[in-house]
């Protein structure tokens, strides 16, 4: 097998790899010099054994051929020291790898807080950017590949220490038999090398199979009722093979790699041996070296050959690394697109008051922006409806409210201050919003609505009564301690839109925004929540956005929104009299029956 | 706390026990048995060149060098020349036999990955429980990433080490059966010893895994809640929370691998006082004459018996270094085999009876449906439904309406009971032939990364633009579809991301739409799109569906109001059934639903 010349792009790999291994070094060093030292214990052990092999064989093995006969005190001695020198060996494998680990899981709960901290602090637009699964795998699968090659890395140094004893040890016994080790070295440094050359263009190209086929995988089983419904498995399972022989081949080709280089790398040492015996022997015959001095550095070269593999761990999960590395540090170098406000004006007392100026929102680059140039303002303590086809940007709206988004022309103002303005503290105090899709936690009923602030027991059931959830809530097998399951799988759609409820009307906001949020909930039961909404005289000012004519109706002034425009505004009976596209939207059952 | 454990839904747990989970695999995968022999032969001879090196050894001190005075130079040359030539040969040997294992593993576990994810998708869980789809995925990928890393690595350590361990014993057995005694006497109690400290290590990476699966579901909730999470300001509580988990995890990584760490390192000494116990008994041995015949010098086969202790303690040394990792590829995969060993719940029948052609009438007789655990969602449905016919479903959230509709289309089979479609009852269909004449269009109107032409195509392969821009006028759709910067080959990005929850439900019903079946079912097919969209839709859907049948799951009554006949569901049964204006007439439960849905439609006076 040919080994191709490292191209720039590997030559970086390994430059950027040998770049992440230092900077792991750097964030945990005492782990890292405690591995060190165990692997230096190990390293001279190791060699030490080596040399206590051959002094058994000159001082304890050959007398005793030679006389016939050998003190015991001797034969304890030398087990002793045997014995002693594993003892040593083992301590230093226990500290080394001990240390080792430490530095390793240190290193993953350093990034993962670290890439946590980032998910929770970056805007909703970054997030709205990414995939779930991308951002799920910077705290999983990268974080743990970034730190691959820490594992071996002490090993790694002891090694190198390995290598200068052996050298002395070598060069101590006989300059001729220094030689032979001294071609070894190289010879298993050089074969090292290209074997990592060689090897390092399928493992890339495997990488991206891996990648590939999870993606398909992850695509197809989403999609898993649209499949089955459409009758299409065999075709997913085909575009599966596909990608999945693509990976098997270029397995196959690493695998072709190592079946040539790992028989080298094994004979090696042993090729070194041979070398060792004829030159010894002749040595021995020139009385330049005794018995003990082949078998000591016979011996080395048996007890080296493990150890230098690791050398090429290293190199070998470097690619890995690197790219593992570049996802983690793509989220821990981002920064929200604008600076985060900081003002915390008092909060007045009474229902808030909303103004927006000019206000235009796109979604990144995609020309038509979601909404143009949107002035109004909310007169504090109204209920205000929000009407629009599908796609009119409705939801848009809602989220720029309550700073979810900023607008990328003109204003959003709470109070008269700039939302851009004000610290993320000061808005949530004041306003809260509940989405089609609502959030819960892998928690309690009671934490799900409380979010861990101090509310009394009272104000979580009377607010879990306005949003027409204590009824089934108490119906749980432990209430409001009921642990719901991840992301609230245990519940309805509809129970835990009514919870999300809870947890918005818990808080007594002063601006309550309620995206499509009971769009779940059965009719007879939202009109319950909204009646009760309305006699509850919330100290709020609120803004729905909904289909249904009785929600609409609710209000006391509708905003029609058409295409990302504002259309119009005016009571719901003065927009039926006069816009024609609003009279259709909201009384299209009507007209249908 | 909520690992993904898909054992709940139905999916076998697999083979128990590293070995039953070796023997099924190999059962699974005849890629895998297929000269397996010849290869494990291979790597026996891979290791006999670096066994031949202590009998070199053996020969140049005790024929050339030791008890003579000058040392004998061509016996030495000899020996290194021979067993040079048997490293060169078994270099040949690793060279066959390791591309071999690579090729039958990897040919073998793509394979099995393929079936395995075949296997997945005739499952229900995976539109069943979408919360188990991440560990779905998992199996047809890091489990078997996990095994072929494994196989690739330390597999062939294990094997090439354990034939080295083997013919060490061998050779070791030749050169004196009274040292091989003593050093099998103190490895020996060894092996009990790791198969001990396995399980106990192997518990201890177990709590690792839940562990991890705690804190990846901790991570997750700031991505997935990253909207709620900024809307209530909890941001400092959610870092906490995921915090706490990360210490957590990294408390149970360490135990193990503090674990982990004493086990390697015993080897280690084990190999120590195998050595010295072999110098002393050797020497002792040596001198009353066991070792070599009276006269002949034993220096040289003391020496050899020393390397060949490390040749054979060596292998377990590493082995305990590649259990670790073996564990996680072994029970990646028996996760594995649990999948290819789970039968589907709805088979496809070897010969399948096909659907008369023309328009498709509907039957359930007798039909209940309950899920292994709990009581019956659905119960006594004993109902016909002629060809033609426009049927709406109505019922409250959890009356059985959605259940109806996968007992329909045949995603799940009644637990008692026949639905039989034209006649035909259900299981006896072909597949192919099923989902050709009737299809589902899901509330989540899921698309494929692509183009929207491209995935309406998916609905009738080979539909060429013109049909598909035709199915969006048809429907009443074009001018929505003309608002789109690309109008049909608008790119909808991951998951139809690109698009509202209502414009992918336009597009998955052009889809269901060109794929023209006998039978329609909707399943709240429109629920996010708004109502004069809807009504729009009602109408054109009428028109063009006309001669076919249509089963509508309701969300909004607006359906009921127009269909043929109305079926309500309360509590997993059949309650009512008539045209709208009887069933309002009847003053019943539809009567109810109706008089609620109106107040929430209709003006307030």
């Amino acid at each position: 097998m040919s080994t191709t010349a490292p191209t720039a792009f590997e030559r970086r790999i390994v430059r950027r790899g040998l770049g992440v291994l230092a900077m792991a070094v750097r964030t945990m060093p005492v782990p890292f010099a405690i591995a060190v030292a165990g692997s230096t214990l190990y390293a001279t052990a190791t060699v030490g054994s080596a040399v206590a092999l051959g002094w058994v064989t000159d001082t304890v093995i050959e007398p005793a051929y030679r006389d016939g006969d050998i003190a015991t005190a001797t034969l304890g001695l030398a087990a002793a020291v045997i014995v002693g020198i594993a003892v040593a060996n083992a301590l230093g494998i226990v500290v080394r790898r001990t240390a080792a680990y430490w530095m390793q899981y240190g290193l993953h709960a350093h990034f993962r807080r670290r890439v946590a901290e980032r998910l929770t602090r970056l805007p909703l637009s970054w997030h709205r950017r990414r995939s779930t699964g991308e951002l799920l795998s910077a705290a999983n699968a990268d974080v743990e590949a970034t730190f691959w090659p820490v594992a071996p890395l002490p090993l790694t140094v002891g090694v190198l220490v390995m290598l200068v004893l052996a050298g002395g040890v070598l060069i101590a016994t006989d300059l001729w038999l220094a030689l032979v080790g001294l071609l070894l070295i190289p010879a298993l440094i050089a074969v090292n090398l290209s074997y990592n050359a060689a090897v390092r263009r399928p493992a890339t190209r495997a990488q991206q199979g891996r990648a590939e086929v999870a993606e398909v995988a992850h695509e197809s089983f989403d999609g898993a009722l649209v499949v089955k419904t459409l009758g299409r498995e065999d075709e997913e399972t085909a575009r599966f093979e596909a990608s999945s022989q693509r990976l098997r081949d270029d397995l196959i080709a690493v695998g072709r790699v190592r079946a040539v280089f790992e028989p080298v790398m094994e004979a090696l040492p042993s090729l070194a041996i041979l070398a060792i015996l004829l030159v010894g022997a002749g040595r021995v015959a020139a009385g330049a070296v005794s018995t003990g001095d082949i078998v000591r550095i016979g011996y080395l070269f048996v007890l080296l050959e493990f150890p230098l593999r690791a050398l090429g761990f290293i190199l070998m999960e470097l690619p890995r690394s690197v790219v593992g590395w570049e996802r983690v540090e793509r989220v821990l170098r981002a920064r929200p697109d604008a600076p985060q406000g900081l003002a915390e004006p008092p909060s007045p007392e009474g229902p808030a008051a909303v103004d927006l100026a000019e206000v235009s929102f796109g979604y990144d680059d995609e020309g038509a922006s979601a909404l143009e140039a949107i002035t109004a303002s909310v007169t504090p303590g109204r209920t205000i409806a929000v009407v629009g086809a599908t796609g009119s940007g409705k939801s848009t709206l809602a989220s720029l409210l309550v700073g979810l988004a900023a607008p990328s022309d003109g204003q959003v103002a709470l109070d008269g201050h700039d939302l851009r303005g004000l610290a993320p503290t000061a808005i949530t105090a004041q306003a809260a919003i509940v989405f089609q899709h609502s959030f819960l936690f892998d928690a309690s009923v009671r934490e799900n609505i409380t979010l861990g602030a101090s509310f009394s027991e009272e104000q979580v059931r009377a607010a879990a009564a306005l949003a027409r959830a204590d009824d089934f809530v108490a119906a749980l097998p432990e209430g409001y301690d009921t642990v719901v399951g991840e992301r609230g799988a245990t519940l309805s759609g509809g129970q835990r839109q009514r919870v999300a409820l809870a947890r918005a009307l818990v808080r007594r906001p002063r601006l309550l925004v309620l995206d499509d949020a009971t769009s779940s909930v059965d009719p007879s039961v939202e009109r319950e929540i909204l009646e009760g909404l309305r006699e509850a005289a919330l100290p709020s000012t609120v803004v729905i956005v909904a289909y249904r004519r009785a929600t609409i109706e609710l209000a006391d002034e509708v905003v029609v929104l058409d295409e990302g425009r504002l259309a119009d505004r005016g009571t719901h009976a003065e927009l039926l009299a006069r816009l024609p596209a609003y009279a259709e939207l909201v009384t299209a059952y009507e007209r249908a029956r | 706390m909520s690992a993904p454990d898909a054992t709940d839904l139905g999916i076998r747990r697999g083979p128990a026990g590293a070995w039953a989970t070796l023997v099924r695999g190999l059962q699974l995968s005849p890629e895998l048995r297929e000269g397996l022999g010849l290869t494990l032969a291979l790597a026996v001879v891979a290791t006999a060149g670096k066994v031949a090196v202590p009998v070199a050894v053996q020969q140049t001190i005790d024929g050339g060098v030791v008890g003579v005075d000058d040392p004998r130079l061509g016996v030495v040359t000899v020996a290194v020349a021979l067993t040079a030539l048997a490293l060169v040969a078994t270099s040949f040997a690793g060279y066959a036999m390791t591309y071999r294992l690579a090729r039958a593993s990897e040919t073998a576990l793509s394979a099995v990955r393929v079936r395995a994810f075949r296997r997945i998708h005739d499952l229900s869980i995976l539109h069943q429980a979408a919360e188990h789809r991440g560990a779905l995925v998992a199996r047809v990928t890091s489990d078997i990433d996990q095994i072929s890393r494994f196989i690739q690595w330390g597999g062939v350590i294990l094997i090439v080490r354990g034939g080295q361990a083997l013919l060490a014993l061998a050779a070791m057995a030749l050169y004196s059966w009274q040292l091989t005694l003593v050093v099998l006497l103190i490895v020996g109690p060894m092996v009990p010893l790791i198969a001990w400290f396995q399980g106990v290590l192997s518990r201890a990476f177990d709590t690792v895994r839940e562990r991890h699966a705690a804190m990846m579901t901790a991570v997750s909730e700031s991505v997935v809640g990253a909207a709620t999470v900024r809307a209530y300001g909890i941001e400092d509580r959610t870092e906490a929370r995921i915090a706490e988990r990360i210490e957590e995890e990294f408390r149970a990584q360490f135990r193990a691998g503090r674990l982990a760490s004493t086990m390697f390192s015993s080897a280690e000494v084990v190999a120590g006082v195998a050595t010295a116990a072999v110098v002393v008994v050797g020497v002792w041995l040596g001198l009353a004459g066991g070792l070599a015949p009276p006269g002949e010098p034993w220096v040289g086969r003391l020496t050899a018996f020393l390397f060949l202790v490390t040749l054979f303690v060596g292998p377990l040394r590493i082995a305990t270094e590649v259990l670790e990792q073996a564990q996680t590829a072994i029970s990646g995969w028996r996760r594995v085999l649990g999948v290819l060993d789970t039968e589907p719940e709805v088979a496809d029948p070897v010969v399948g009876t096909a659907i008369p052609e023309g328009p498709v009438g509907v039957r359930f007789d007798g039909v209940r449906f309950r899920y292994p655990t709990g009581g019956d969602v659905l119960a006594d449905v004993d109902l016909e439904i002629g060809a033609q016919r426009r049927v709406a479903v109505v019922g409250e959230t959890g009356s059985g309406k959605t259940t109806f509709a996968k007992l329909l289309t045949r995603l799940m089979d009644p637990t008692e009971g026949t639905v039989r479609l034209s006649g035909v009852p259900l299981p006896e269909v072909a597949f192919a032939d099923l989902r050709r004449r009737v299809v589902m269009v899901p509330q989540d109107g899921f698309l494929f990364d692509g183009s929207i032409a491209e995935n309406v195509r998916y609905g009738r392969p080979g539909t060429s633009d013109e049909r598909v821009r035709l199915a969006f006028l048809e429907l009443g759709l074009a001018d929505w579809l003309d608002t789109l910067p690309e109008a049909e080959h608008t790119r909808v990005g991951e998951r139809g991301e690109s698009l509202s929850v209502g414009e992918r439900q336009l597009v998955a019903l052009a889809r269901a739409y060109v794929a023209d079946p006998d039978l329609l079912v909707l399943d709240e097919a429109t629920s996010a799109v708004d109502p004069a969209t809807e009504v729009r839709i009602q109408r054109a859907l009428d028109s063009v569906t006309r001669g076919r049948t249509a089963i509508a799951i309701a969300h909004r009554l607006s359906t009921a109001e127009a269909a043929d006949e109305v079926l309500v569901f309360d509590d997993g049964r059949i309650v009512e059934r008539g045209t709208h204006a009887d069933l309002v007439a009847r003053g019943g439960v539809y009567a109810a639903l109706h008089a609620s849905w109106m107040a929430g439609t209709q003006a307030h006076t």
